[in-house]
């Protein structure tokens, strides 16, 4: 061994300093979900920091979806635990929420935006309402506050103020998401949960919506997990990816390192269909 | 040992009507009702001889409540003197020998229709509300097994935005009747098709409040000294009718829930629309000893 | 930035890369691209390293393993930060963030534009992101599109309608703004119009005194002959079968 060598090995064998200082905003670990004998999902980890946009990429029935729905506490796995670093409740394991917990803590502090807007939104009612409802439900009783807070959220989220008192319905696609978001933002989520956002608008429109996304991100550096089998729309938003298949995450890095640099195999053939 | 030692002698009814084992049902769910304020307790509905939303529901659990001694008296929307008030009551006096009264202050059951009386009722009196829709999500969820579940929740967001979008579209709170209500701060109740003049009367009441749907086969309550909240933005105060200082043409009385009497020039007279009430005012002007109870408005306002 | 009158000392290392490797496994071809191998370097603060070789010998490759764009194979990166050695061949992909973020820089040719933020702004971020006042920073921003000759009237437009060549000087300005503690630099200077390479070499022999490291590629290396301090020669390596 050379002395060069030498001293690489005893700088190798003191811990290596953390620069990641914040503690990690989401964390999940040892997650496994099965629907009957189906593994949705099997001893998946998430560490998401704040401020940090983690996109999870993968085709259909990977269990990315699922993942997501288990972030948002529609779903709770066999196996695992789920923190978020919310005051008074980091040691708090949500899963073990009871369903009244789990309501006003999704309502309180989990924003989401699902790619049929027909679940995110009452169609029937004014695009301002469905923001106002999700402040109402959180305690919210001040109309005035309501419709300012209202107003607010869907300007950040770039819908024309104008049509706030129109109803979903008589949006396009692009528009409906921008409600959808403007109500996941309201409240000032820890996390922003992202559901396949832009899939299904046309390819201009998603454009709009995804800068719409990234200025959000950087202007108020929210935290967000996106979901979405669009490799072009995980590179534009997403900071660190993890790679799904079947249930088990095949890979994960930095953004730029899963496109340039795919170590595996199921990646590769991922990125390289695309480009 | 005969068969007519272990029989009673034959009736044509029961007393009360109902059987006993329904009353015993009926005693039953009212008992939770009141166990769990503003829950809706489901509950078998027997056939009664009157149709479905004549108010069958509140009959079933007054006739329970029926004894040789009570006092009976029937409202329908204010009045004692309509033809289905006059019905009821008398079939209350046929099968339990009950006393018949028009008099809020001599009742110990009062069954009614869209009104509360306006003289304050004592901890010994319990009024029984007719209810057409039990269900106040039935706005916004037409399943009514999610709706329960939103119960059970507090789910009651879309509640508040109805209200909201009120507010947005006219300026003001348009629900006249059936407003939304939370009781004992946990469920939302519909609270029968009382104007909003009568809602605030249900808050922390002396007396026992059961209101019950026969179509819909739901019994719910609230019981005395409960908090009845309808539902109000910090910012937009709940407003009762524009009653305060409408006076009664025939009476001269202001201040009370009036019935608004068209004319043929365009104008409108206006008449208590508690009648007898307003026949004791009456009998009170014209000298006869009448005792007119303490009233929950006192000069158009609600006295808390 | 402290500066310390006193005698010349050997200034603080930054980076020590011992044997670092690089090879692309591509598994659909069954295949090895070998990058380069066993690379050992140490650079410290205010020195410049050129890199040198043909098409192909890997110099791009190495600047983004440094990066940590590319992962590898191999070896050790030992970065010196403020909190103590960090060795950016293993380092947590968050760690490497927090450094992207803090202290390495990346400067290509290529900008990665976004639809609907104005030059100015693109060229600010740097500087907010770094806590700098927007006013303060956008002042900063339209000094340093002016020094790489971009046109006064662009500065508020969306660099994605520019041409090449003024996205490019965008992306230098943005990437230069911020003084780093390491910049690597993927032949920034390519097909730069005269004025604009000046400003670049003015701006990195600043960023060189005051002792930012530094390691480039360069298309026209005579353009910085004056600041290298070292050379690296890489030599292409044969694909072989698996």
């Amino acid at each position: 061994m050379t002395a060069l060598n030498l001293a690489a090995a005893t700088q190798i064998t003191h811990q290596p300093p953390r620069l990641m200082l914040a503690e990690p905003m989401l964390t999940m670990r040892g997650i496994s979900k099965n629907f009957g004998d189906v593994k949705a999902v099997s001893d998946v980890d998430v560490t998401v920091y704040p401020g940090e946009v983690l996109g999870i990429v993968g085709e259909s029935g990977s269990g990315k979806s699922t993942l997501l729905r288990m972030m948002n506490l529609e779903e709770t796995p066999q196996a695992g635990s789920y923190h978020l670093a919310l005051p008074g409740r980091e040691d708090r394991d949500l899963f073990t929420l009871d369903r009244f917990e789990r309501r006003s803590l999704r309502a309180q502090h989990i924003g989401i935006v699902y790619q049929n807007p027909h679940l995110g939104l009452l169609m029937g009612h004014t695009n301002s309402g469905n923001v106002a409802e999700r402040l109402l439900i959180a305690g919210k009783r001040n109309f005035a506050e309501l419709r300012e807070q209202a107003r607010q959220s869907l300007d950040a989220s770039e819908f024309p103020v104008e049509r706030m008192d129109a109803t979903p319905r008589e949006l396009s696609g692009g528009m409906q998401q921008r409600v959808q978001l403007a109500k996941a933002i309201a409240l000032e989520p820890a996390v922003l949960l992202l559901d396949e956002p832009t899939t299904g608008l046309d390819v201009s429109v998603q454009a709009l919506v995804l800068d719409t996304l990234k200025r959000l991100q950087r202007d108020r550096a929210i935290t967000m997990v996106l979901v979405s089998h669009d490799l072009g729309v995980i590179r534009t938003m997403a900071d660190r990816v993890m790679v799904m298949r079947r249930g088990k995450v095949v890979e994960q890095g930095l953004a730029d390192q899963i496109f340039q640099d795919p170590q595996h195999a199921y990646t590769q053939q991922l990125v390289h269909a695309k480009l | 040992m005969k068969l007519q030692e272990l029989t009673r002698p034959w009736a044509a009814f029961n007393y009360g009507f109902l059987d006993e084992s329904a009353k015993r049902e009926i005693r039953r769910r009212i008992l939770k009702a009141i166990a769990v304020p503003g829950y809706q307790v489901p509950y078998a509905s027997r056939e009664v001889p009157m149709a479905r939303g004549w108010g069958t529901g509140g009959l079933q659990v007054s006739l329970t409540l029926l004894k040789p001694t009570a006092v009976v008296k029937v409202i329908d929307q204010g009045a004692d003197d309509s033809v289905n008030a006059c019905s009821i009551r008398k079939f209350f006096g046929r099968v339990g020998g009950v006393i018949e009264t028009q008099d809020t202050q001599e009742a110990t059951i009062i069954q009614s229709r869209h009104r509360i009386p306006e003289e304050k009722l004592r901890g010994d009196q319990v009024l029984v509300l007719q209810v057409p829709d039990p269900e106040p999500l039935r706005t916004v969820q037409s399943d009514m097994s999610v709706a329960r579940e939103m119960h059970g929740d507090a789910d009651y967001g879309q509640l508040w935005l109805i209200l909201y979008e009120q507010l947005v579209k006219s300026g003001r709170i348009m629900q006249y009747t059936e407003y939304p209500s939370l009781v004992n701060g946990r469920h939302v109740i519909s609270p029968s098709p009382i104007p909003r003049w009568d809602v605030l009367k249900l808050n922390e009441a002396d007396h026992l409040t059961i209101l019950s749907a026969g179509r819909e086969k739901r019994i719910y309550a609230v019981p005395p000294h409960t908090r009845v909240e309808p539902l109000v933005f910090d910012d937009v105060p709940y407003r009762v009718e524009d009653h305060q200082d409408k006076t009664c043409y025939r009476t001269n009385v202001t201040g009370f829930f009036m019935n608004e009497l068209p004319q043929d020039d365009g104008s409108a007279k206006f008449e208590l629309s508690d009648s007898h009430f307003g026949v004791k005012h009456m009998r009170k002007a014209e000298g006869e000893p009448v005792e007119i109870g303490d009233t929950w408005y006192k000069n158009g306002k609600m006295n808390r | 930035m402290n500066i310390e009158v006193s005698i010349p000392t050997t200034p603080a290392p930054v980076l020590r890369v011992e044997g670092l490797t690089k090879q692309f496994k591509m598994h659909h071809l069954k295949r090895t691209l070998f990058a380069f191998d066993n690379i050992d370097f140490e650079l410290r603060e205010g020195e410049f390293i050129l890199l040198k070789g043909e098409n192909g010998a890997g110099k791009s490759t190495l600047l983004r393993t440094l990066y940590r764009s590319y992962l590898p194979r191999g070896g050790h990166a030992y970065y010196h930060t403020r909190e103590g050695v960090i060795d950016l061949a293993s380092a947590a992909d968050v760690d490497i963030a927090v450094l992207r973020r803090r202290e390495i820089g990346f400067v290509t040719q290529f900008l990665n534009a976004r639809p609907r933020v104005a030059a100015e702004e693109v060229v600010a971020e740097p500087l907010r992101l770094a806590g700098t006042y927007h006013a303060e920073a956008l002042v900063e921003a339209r000094r340093w599109l002016g020094a790489f000759g971009v046109k006064k009237q662009l500065w508020a437009a969306y660099p994605s309608t520019f041409s090449g060549g003024e996205q490019q000087k965008v992306n230098l300005a943005r990437a230069l703004i911020l003084p780093q503690r390491l910049l690597l630099l993927d032949e920034p200077t390519a097909s730069l119009d005269r004025d604009a390479r000046n400003a670049l070499v003015e701006r990195l022999t600043q960023l060189k005194a005051s002792g930012v490291a530094m390691i480039g590629v360069f298309h026209h290396p005579e353009d910085v002959t004056g600041l290298i301090d070292q050379e690296i020669a890489l030599k292409a390596v044969k694909i072989e079968d698996q």
